[in-house]
């Protein structure tokens, strides 16, 4: 399984916000795009997501499926593709269980589907814990665990994630991370997003950096984290 | 205290109307931001559907010389009526509103109207403008309870009413279909990332909601049985009204300003000259609204209000 992108542009509203980006990523793999604040990282998730429309000449695989002919809600059911967005955007609205239930909207397999709930809690014990409370009081990094436990049960052929160590306490960014490691683990890919370039580094296999738009460097994660160019932007110096 | 139980009967029955189109109006807005103005047209259309729906079990009882009570009748008049509406409410849908789901919301509203005044004069050109009277189906029985007359019609109407909106509750807080209905009034944008589409969440709503008017509409005819082609005109602002009065996309709110606002008219009337009901009852209603502005259970979360 690959995702292949290939001169991805993707404009708002006249303004150009990618210029034609590549990106590849393989089976199993966990590959991270750190750059600052408006580079795009975001926008290139939502493009494969088919959350935001792109311009002509672009070009996403998957599996050798083209992402063009797929709405987003496909994407998700029949492709196995999930995204936790920015911000989590879980439904406050709902409780946990609910929330989890929905992710599972599309799918008939009621035995799987039970096998990945309890799949989720042995994961994060603490959302079963939970489980009868609206999404909207639990804490940041209790939304953050229900926002990755959704896309869990809603395809996880390949998971998107953006920005999954926002607001959470140090601590609990690396059990975050731990468990994304879990996750990969049991065959899920990873395509993350992070403006915390040195956590995203020291857990992706590889990396790509972004700046206004375009991809200026990729490479080994290792190699990128001792690049003096990566350090001194990104990493503090 | 005996006129006040008989008022109370009758504000039931009319809040019935009323909390039954309400609901409509407020599903749809809870999902998608936008009213449906040709709602209270859709009411009009679900009342000829029960008509024809009435009027061809009628036939057929007559041609095979089987004859059904009249309440076995009514009760496939307002189910099958029900089945019959939602289709009208899925093509408003479909081919009124989903090639406008990114326009401007008052291009959406005024598509609303238009919708309307096609149905109102689609039906007038259809079947004329002579009024159909609805086909009596059950015989009024009126009992008297310490002094109050009650009727066979008005306790089935309210407790039909009443039952319509219990199935709709269990069927939101219960079903996964419910349930993503209450996703899409939180954020709409976020349902087709856990691979729910929204046209199909969209047409859902339009179908129970033109179902539940289309039952409300055959209860109505029940009680006052005479049809016309702008019957859901005024009925249909009023039951709006109700919809804003509960909080908008509110559905319990909804129900409840739909029977309070059937409550108020009545007891308007009671007080003074019954010609004289509108124009208390609405003044009432728009100092509520004056207080309290975003309704009863307007929600304060909206992040994404966009009318
Ligand atoms: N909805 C939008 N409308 C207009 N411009 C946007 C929108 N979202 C993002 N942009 C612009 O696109 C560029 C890339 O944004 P984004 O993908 O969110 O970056 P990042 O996630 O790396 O911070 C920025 O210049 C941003 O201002
Ligand atoms: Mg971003």
């Amino acid at each position: 399984m690959r995702l292949v992108i290939r001169n991805l542009q993707v404009s708002y509203d006249k303004i150009r916000a990618l210029h034609g980006i590549d990106l590849t990523i393989s089976q199993g793999e966990i590959v991270c795009i750190i750059g600052a604040n408006g580079a795009g990282k975001s926008t290139t998730l939502m493009a494969v997501s088919r959350m935001v429309p792109v311009e002509k000449g672009s070009v996403m695989e998957f599996c050798g499926h083209d992402l063009l002919g797929y709405p987003p809600e496909k994407v998700v059911s029949e492709l196995g593709i999930s995204h936790v967005p920015e911000g989590r955007r879980l439904f406050g609205n709902l409780t946990v269980r609910e929330n989890l239930t929905l992710a599972a909207f599309a799918r008939n397999d009621k035995a799987g589907i039970a096998r990945d709930m309890d799949q989720v809690f042995t994961i994060f014990p603490r959302l079963q814990e939970r489980i009868s409370q609206l999404s909207g009081t639990l804490s940041g990094g209790e939304q953050q665990m229900l926002a990755v436990g959704r896309a869990y049960i809603s395809g996880r052929k390949l998971m998107l994630l953006d920005e999954p160590s926002m607001g959470l306490a140090p601590l609990l960014m690396i059990s975050m991370f731990e468990a994304l490691k879990e996750i990969n683990k049991s065959g899920t890919t990873i395509l993350l997003v992070e403006q915390n370039a040195r956590l995203a580094l020291k857990f992706a296999r590889r990396g790509y950096v972004m700046e206004n738009g375009n991809i200026v460097m990729e490479g080994e994660a290792m190699e990128l984290l001792d690049n003096p160019d990566v350090k001194k932007a990104y990493l503090g110096g | 205290m005996q006129l006040f139980l008989q008022n109370m009967v009758n504000a039931m029955q009319w809040g019935s109307f009323y909390a039954l189109i309400a609901l409509g109006y407020s599903m749809v807005y809870s999902i998608l931001m936008l009213f449906n103005f040709a709602h209270g047209d859709i009411f009009m259309v679900g009342s000829y559907i029960g008509f024809g729906v009435a009027t061809a079990l009628l036939g057929l009882t007559v041609a095979f010389n089987f004859p059904l009570p009249g309440w076995v009748i009514l009760v496939f008049t307002i189910i099958l009526s029900m089945f019959l509406t939602s289709f009208v409410g899925m093509f408003i849908e479909r081919v009124g509103y989903r090639p406008l789901r990114d326009a401007p919301r008052a291009s959406a509203a005024i598509t609303g109207l238009m919708i309307g005044i096609i149905l109102e004069t689609g039906n007038l050109a259809l079947l004329g403008a002579e009024r159909l009277s609805f086909p009596p189906l059950i015989d009024t029985v009126i009992f008297t309870v310490g002094g109050v007359h009650l009727t066979n019609k008005k306790i089935l109407i309210v407790g039909v009413s009443l039952a319509m909106m219990y199935a709709l509750h269990v069927f939101i807080q219960k079903s996964k279909w419910g349930m993503a209905m209450r996703a899409m009034s939180y954020d709409f944008q976020a349902v087709p990332l856990m691979g729910i589409s929204i046209n199909k969440i969209a047409p859902l709503t339009f179908a129970i909601g033109s179902g539940l008017a289309a039952g409300a509409g055959i209860l109505y005819s029940l009680a006052y049985p005479v049809l016309d082609p702008y019957m859901g005109v005024l009925l249909g602002w009023k039951a709006f009204v109700a919809a804003i009065l509960g909080g908008r996309g509110s559905i319990l709110g909804a129900a409840l300003a739909g029977f309070v606002l059937g409550f108020i008219e009545i007891f308007s009337v009671w007080i003074f000259p019954s010609t004289f009901r509108d124009v208390i009852a609405y003044s009432i209603i728009l100092l509520i609204l004056t207080i309290r502005p975003h309704g009863f259970f307007g929600q304060a979360h909206s992040t994404q209000l966009r009318l």
